[in-house]
């Protein structure tokens, strides 16, 4: 078995970005996901990559939206107001089918909010961060040693399918510190990239990086032709984790930090008795839809831990087709629900108190 | 000796090569609409260009080639 | 008999969308006519952004980048610190380099990134149908300035040169036209001069082109010509800013 290292989440998106052969950050700073910008500046001028602080978040995203013309793999993290800023270029990036990734340590809104852990910006990520129609691959790490893992998937995948990748994590997981097994390194880049801007050598004709489209019907084409590979991709890259689902008569649905205080109250729940267990979602898009329907067939009801007003809810209500009660636990503003809270939520679900 | 070739579709008739002719040999035409439906440019004494290429300097659609 | 002028390579065959009269044609033919002449078309990559010019992709025959509106000079940086041996060249209009695009513009000119940024000022935002922009003179009637643009309640013109001159970093600001032939030769060595900087690592250059937009001007393409001489000129005084080489 690999070595462990005891790593900072923020930290382990960072190396693990190297791992996977990123060598382009463009940052912005902003608590609480420094730590990434702060690894990059000591790490890339090391290993003959760049680190860029730029002069704000629209410009860093639209280094990236640079380096990603070229067929190179970038990234930038940032949280939650600064990711906001981010959106214009998300969608050029969208627009223009290039690759990228971007990190969104999440902290409590909405406005300059605070610095406190949040996942409330579920649906600023899984709905399509800017304006058009369009989607990023979410990934919602629930420990350190994911945020190593997805990282490296969200790059890969970001680069198969030419779209922007977000990995959302929030405050908690990115200060957290616990063991990793890191990755091996890996190339997970092709560096032959038709598509890309890179000069033309005078052998070919130019390539253009465009996401300008005025003739209606071209542009209808290229969403219809988007959304074809987006619903390749739900069929393919969805990815959840089922925990005491066999017997289970209630059904939490968590991801994140959330997630982990979930399975602690299910321990608890256990011990009493309660059948309860967990459908925990890796990619928030795609969303699990069919493991939440069929666990519709088997439940009695759902109950949704997030730290939000219920942003995930409505995408389980529509999964499962409002076939079962679904429930809510919350804290938000920087609060983090406590497995005993979650737990005498799971206590009064046992007890009918949805029925 | 010089020669004026025109890529004449490309015209859009402003004149600004007609200015620019130190020897005031252009001008756009009475008679002729070009394909984009502009009046298009003319020499009207070709012997006497002396192949500045003022006028294809100042032409911002590239339709004069100038030999010489 | 020898050809002496013509398209240059570096254009593709596809025709300029421009207005009649209109002289990004004529900054465009100077860029490419640089391309063709430095050797650099198969190494150039060209970001050209919101505005008049976002469709230049089409007329280029180098790589190009469509890029948000302001950020070409950030996509440049990108570009340029991945593949560094590539020429990039960004092509801005004034409200997209000196309003929108402000913040990128001075940061990539005080880093001093080694690319060229070609800024076309004719105070006016000609896309969206004659706008008010951050170059438009005082007592300009645009749409959105239709009683004269009033430094009480809409500010001052913005001279980008002399603003980029009090930095550190930039290795060439130079402000031409092209109302007449001899300002055209003028820009094209200015012009020729910004990507010469670039190949040799000399770092940021900008060149300012004064340009005519007779449809927004309500002016005919020559009195538009002249109208940059009599009103942009005294307020946009052409010349070198800054010249790394020859201080």
């Amino acid at each position: 078995m690999k070595e462990k290292v005891l790593m900072k989440g923020n930290e382990a998106i960072a190396e693990a970005a190297i791992l996977a052969g990123c060598r382009h950050y463009f940052g912005y700073p902003i608590t609480p996901q420094t730590e990434v910008a702060a690894y990059m500046a000591k790490k890339m001028p090391k290993i003959g990559g760049t680190f860029l602080q730029a002069e704000s978040e629209i410009a860093a995203i639209n280094m990236v939206y640079g380096v990603a013309s070229t067929g190179k793999p970038a990234m930038t993290s940032s949280s939650s107001p600064g990711i906001a800023l981010k959106c214009e270029g998300i969608s050029y990036l969208a627009g223009a089918d290039l690759p990228a990734f971007i990190v969104n340590v999440q902290r409590g809104g909405p406005g300059l909010g605070g610095i406190q852990p949040s996942q409330s910006d579920y649906f600023l990520a899984t709905r399509g961060p800017g304006h058009g129609d369009f989607h990023v691959l979410v990934f919602a790490p629930a420990s350190v040693q994911e945020m190593a893992d997805l990282t490296g998937r969200a790059l890969h995948l970001a680069w198969r399918y030419r779209m922007p990748a977000m990995l959302l994590a929030d405050g908690t997981m990115g200060q957290m510190m616990e063991p990793v097994a890191l990755p091996d390194e890996c190339q997970a880049f092709g560096s032959d990239n038709p598509w890309a801007a890179t000069g033309t050598e005078c052998r070919r004709p130019h390539n253009i990086i465009n996401s300008l489209e005025l003739a209606p019907e071209k542009l209808e084409q290229s969403n219809f032709a988007r959304f074809e590979r987006y619903a390749e991709i739900e069929k393919t890259e969805t990815a959840w984790e089922e925990y005491r689902m066999e017997d289970a008569e209630i059904c939490i649905v968590s991801y994140g930090i959330t997630a982990r205080i979930s399975r602690n109250a299910i321990v608890e729940a256990r011990k009493e008795g309660i059948k309860v267990g967990m459908i925990r979602p890796i990619t928030l898009w795609p969303f699990p839809k069919a493991p939440l329907l069929a666990a519709a067939e088997k439940v009695d009801s759902f109950l949704c831990v997030e730290m939000n007003m219920g942003q995930m809810k409505e995408d389980v209500e529509l999964a499962v087709r409002c076939r079962k009660p679904v429930d809510l636990c919350c804290r938000v503003g920087g609060m983090i629900p406590t497995p005993d809270e979650v737990l005498a939520h799971i206590r009064k679900l046992a007890e009918g108190g949805n029925k | 000796m010089a020669k004026l070739t025109f890529r004449e579709d490309l015209c859009k008739g402003y004149g600004l090569c007609v200015n620019a002719c130190p020897k005031h040999i252009l001008a756009l035409s009475n008679t002729r609409l070009n394909q984009k439906g502009y009046t298009p440019v003319e020499m009207t004494k070709p012997e006497e260009c002396i192949g500045c290429a003022f006028c294809a300097t100042m032409c911002p659609d590239c339709v004069i080639t100038v030999e010489r | 008999m020898a050809v002496v002028f013509e398209k240059p390579k570096s254009l593709t065959d596809t025709v300029f969308h421009y207005c009649p009269g209109c002289t990004h044609g004529i900054v465009h033919r100077l860029v490419a006519e640089t391309m063709d002449e430095l050797g650099i078309e198969g190494k150039a990559i060209g970001i050209a952004p919101v505005g008049c010019s976002v469709l230049a992709y089409n007329y280029f025959a180098c790589d190009m980048i469509e890029a948000a509106h302001g950020r070409a000079p950030a996509v440049a940086t990108g570009v340029k610190r991945a593949l560094p041996d590539r020429v990039v060249f960004t092509y801005q209009g004034d409200g997209d380099l000196a309003s929108i695009g402000l913040c990128e513009t001075v940061s990539a000119a005080c880093r001093g990134e080694n690319i060229t940024v070609i800024f076309i000022n004719n105070a006016i935002y000609g896309m969206t149908g004659g706008q008010m922009a951050p170059t438009s003179l005082i007592g300009q009637v645009t749409q959105t300035s239709p009683y004269g643009r009033d430094p009480k309640t809409q500010g001052y013109p913005i001279r980008i040169c002399e603003l980029l001159s009090t930095l550190e970093a930039p290795a060439y600001l130079e402000r031409v036209t092209v109302n007449s032939v001899k300002n055209v030769k003028n820009a094209k060595k200015a012009i020729k001069k910004a990507f010469q900087n670039q190949i040799d690592g000399k770092g940021f250059s900008l060149v300012e082109v004064l340009s005519s937009c007779p449809t927004n001007w309500g002016k005919t393409p020559q009195k538009a010509l002249e109208w940059i001489d009599e009103a942009m000129i005294p307020q946009y005084p052409l010349g070198v800013y800054r010249d790394k080489e020859a201080e």
